[in-house]
């Protein structure tokens, strides 16, 4: 981080219910050290956005304490926390101006009107929108307006910023784009950023580590390529990127390794990360670019499988296969122009390295 | 398409007609359906909404009855000098007896005389007197002396300036008199203070109604408020209450206000059973300015509360949210981002009561006494007691004329685009 001025998160066993019935978070830990960018990543309903808001002040939590900068805030008022939040729909005033709408954490912290003036025209440079000070929101395009919702979350310098699915309402081209800008601004300020979505290819581009949850419980905080090489359990394997399903059965554990039955009696060599015994059930996730045509006797493993489907997407071509009884069984295949010829109804030898394929928890 | 161009010729279809009219035979049929759904509604608006007041302002400034009933006689007033003091001469009574012989025929006389003594009191019996004595009138004797004999009012000059003041088809009297005002010998004047009605009534009118907009604002704003937090299930249940007066008769809510404000009432009662106030001292709620105000509140209430809360509904909650985020207390929330945006709520509302007060008259009627009436009220009477349509005409003209300026006014403010009903 070039300046780092952000602030320290804390949640401390929180747990949050709405009816006394239900937990939406069940026991949340977590702690964010200062300036980094961190992403709250999940299925709708899996209690990120309760999260974001149990900090933001807006939901109290159940049980449990979040601190800012090791100080507690559970009983602290929303507007007394001096965190910066960008709302899923923006929710810049529409009855103010572009400039008023920046200028008005400012003013309700007494700042002398020179000061506003010049920060609020700095904010303004920084999204780029220097000139669009008089518009009114509804004026702006659907960019314009979320760069506007980010400088004013920022135009009063918090140390921690929060943003609420920011990039929801917006075309898909945008997104990328506002994806490169918002970390950009991070990098350059040096602002904690809590960041939640439910775009696993918003959260893999943009944070330091991501949180996925799901069902109230973070299933897996760690580095984005992290989340993606070496997922820890079925949900985030299923959640971050494509992924193969196999189920089998472990039948033989040696250190790291394991040896997984399929049901179909196939044997296939798996990292061990979610199953402890012989006996297990597991499913194994296998990414489709892992999976190799040009096969050779050194790879862990080794099966064939019948091509049923070719898909021709440009820069690569999914295969959907039938192997081991499993015919959503997808490859990609990178398209490198010398035309290996596949043909469907084909049965051809792949193949993958065993610390590509890992053992995880078993799902239906 | 055929080939188009850009360069002001005009634009025509394959076969070379003008393409503008071939879409307008295109949509013709479109329009004509459009039109025959609105028709019956339309036609319905003309006859009782439209026609009225074309009626109304037409009666306001109407005064053919003189030139009917007289008509020599207008025609020979003309010769005469108004300001000079002195009564018409013999030709002018000769005319009058020509026509008051056909007038007491047709049994007219009567008619013209309550309808001159609204400008003069007096005139009516003197025309019913001269109607009884005309037939017995001879035709060869002077009929001045013989008219003076009958109603010595005969030889007042006032009689005859009434008379030739009114004499026109069309007259600014009615509105003169709506406006406390007469035509006396140096232009128009003000009536004498003891006769002055109107003015006061109307700025009673509006004084009140604003009145009572703001107790309507100040009591739904909150109502309205809470009803658009809520979640769907409650705030149903709640406006259901809020509507729950619309769906008794007004004249039985008009008359609960009567039990419970008045002297004997319940909330007298009330307070005299906790010693809040004497038995001697029962407050005055009721026939006065409070009455009208607390019943006709009470009544106008969910006029206002229902555009603001249509108004609340569409207002996000992540605003008032966004607000505190950025430092802003729960009040400072409310000012600068929550009220703002209600405001159009706030303007419909309130043009909405205000309007609807401004012409009230069955709440102020029955409860308002002789303080709390209302102007409308007055027109009521002139139209059903006094039968002096014209200047009834002339007052309901007067307060069309004053809502529409309050609604320019307004637009001029607020802005009438600013005004939304949901």
């Amino acid at each position: 981080m070039a300046n780092n001025r952000g602030a320290a998160v804390k949640y401390d066993s929180v747990q949050k219910s709405y009816d006394g019935e239900s937990l939406v978070v069940k026991n949340l830990n977590l702690d964010i050290p200062p300036g980094e960018f961190l992403t709250m990543l999940g299925p709708s309903g899996s209690g990120k956005t309760t999260c974001l808001m149990m900090l933001a002040g807006f939901e109290p939590a159940t049980h449990g304490e979040i601190y800012l900068n090791d100080r507690p805030i559970n009983n602290v008022q929303p507007h007394k926390r001096g965190i910066g939040m960008v709302f899923q729909n923006y929710a810049l005033f529409p009855h103010m101006t572009v400039a008023e709408n920046l200028a008005f954490p400012l003013q309700v912290r007494n700042v002398g009107k020179a000061e506003q003036a010049e920060k609020v025209q700095h904010a303004l440079d920084m999204v780029e929108l220097g000139a669009f000070g008089n518009r009114r929101p509804a004026q702006l395009s659907g960019g314009q307006q979320q760069r506007v919702a980010v400088a004013r979350a920022l135009v009063f310098d918090p140390e921690l910023v929060l943003m609420d699915e920011p990039l929801g309402a917006l075309d898909k081209q945008l997104r990328e784009q506002m994806q490169y800008e918002i970390k950009h601004i991070h990098e350059n300020l040096g602002v904690t950023v809590v960041y939640v979505t439910h775009d696993q290819t918003e959260a893999l581009t943009m944070s330091d580590r991501v949180a996925v949850f799901n069902d109230g419980v973070i299933q897996q905080l760690s580095t984005p390529d992290d989340l993606y090489e070496d997922p820890q359990n079925s949900f985030v394997a299923q959640f971050i990127g494509e992924n193969n399903k196999l189920n089998g059965k472990v039948v033989g554990v040696d250190g790291e390794e394991c040896l997984v039955e399929l049901d179909d009696g196939t044997q296939l060599k798996a990292d061990k990360v979610n199953v402890s015994a012989i006996g297990d059930m597991t499913t194994l996730s296998l990414r489709p670019e892992r999976v190799e045509f040009d096969t050779n006797d050194t790879m862990d493993n080794l099966v064939n499988g019948r091509i049923e489907e070719l898909i021709y997407l440009g820069d690569h071509i999914r295969v959907r296969m039938n192997v081991a009884g499993n015919d959503e069984f997808i490859v990609k295949v990178r398209n490198r122009g010398e035309k290996r010829k596949l043909h469907v109804g084909e049965t051809v030898q792949v193949g993958w390295a065993m610390n590509d394929c890992k053992a995880l928890d078993a799902v239906a | 398409m055929s080939d188009t161009t850009q360069d002001g010729q005009v634009l025509t279809t394959q076969d070379g007609r003008p393409l503008k009219a071939a879409l307008g035979r295109a949509l013709f049929r479109e329009k004509l359906r459009a039109f025959l759904l609105v028709a019956p509604l339309l036609i319905f608006i003309l006859i009782t909404f439209v026609a009225p007041i074309i009626d109304m302002l037409h009666r306001s400034v109407e005064n053919s009855i003189v030139e009917e009933t007289l008509p020599k006689t207008v025609v020979a007033l003309q010769e005469w000098d108004s300001g000079s003091g002195d009564v018409p001469d013999e030709v002018v009574f000769a005319a009058l007896y020509d026509d008051m012989v056909i007038a007491v025929d047709e049994k007219t006389h009567t008619r013209l005389g309550s309808r001159l003594n609204y400008e003069q009191s007096g005139i009516s019996s003197l025309f019913r007197k001269t109607g009884r004595r005309i037939k017995r009138m001879d035709e060869g004797e002077p009929l001045k002396d013989q008219f003076l004999a009958a109603d010595k009012k005969w030889g007042d000059v006032t009689t005859w300036q009434v008379l030739k003041q009114f004499s026109p088809s069309y007259t600014g009297g009615y509105f003169l008199n709506a406006f406390d005002a007469k035509l006396g010998p140096e232009g128009v004047e003000l009536k004498p203070a003891d006769e002055r009605i109107y003015l006061f009534l109307f700025g009673r009118t509006l004084f009140l109604s604003t009145v009572i907009t703001l107790s309507c604002l100040l009591l739904g704003y909150p109502i309205a408020f809470l009803l658009a937090a809520l979640p769907l299930r409650t705030s149903n249940l709640l406006m259901i209450l809020v509507l729950l007066p619309f769906w008794t008769s007004l004249l039985v809510r008009t008359s609960a206000w009567k039990v419970l404000l008045q002297q004997q009432g319940v909330i007298n009662d009330f307070l005299v059973w906790i010693n809040l106030i004497s038995d001697s001292g029962r407050l005055v709620m009721i026939n006065n300015q409070t009455g009208t105000i607390i019943a006709m509140t009470h009544i106008l209430l969910p006029f206002m509360i229902l555009p603001l809360y249509s108004v609340m509904k569409t207002i996000s909650p992540t605003y008032v949210r966004a607000a505190k985020s950025l430092g802003a207390n729960d009040w400072t929330a409310f000012w600068r981002v929550y009220f703002p945006q209600s405001v159009p709520g706030i303007g419909a509302g309130a043009v909405l009561v205000f309007i609807l007060s401004i012409g009230y008259y069955i709440t102020p009627e029955l409860v308002g006494g002789t303080s709390g009436i209302f102007i409308s009220n007055r027109i009521a009477y002139h139209i059903s007691s006094s039968l002096n349509w014209g200047l009834a005409a002339a007052l309901g003209t007067l307060l069309l004329v004053a809502v529409l300026v309050l609604f320019v006014v307004y637009d001029k403010i607020v802005g009438i685009d600013n005004v939304k009903l949901g």
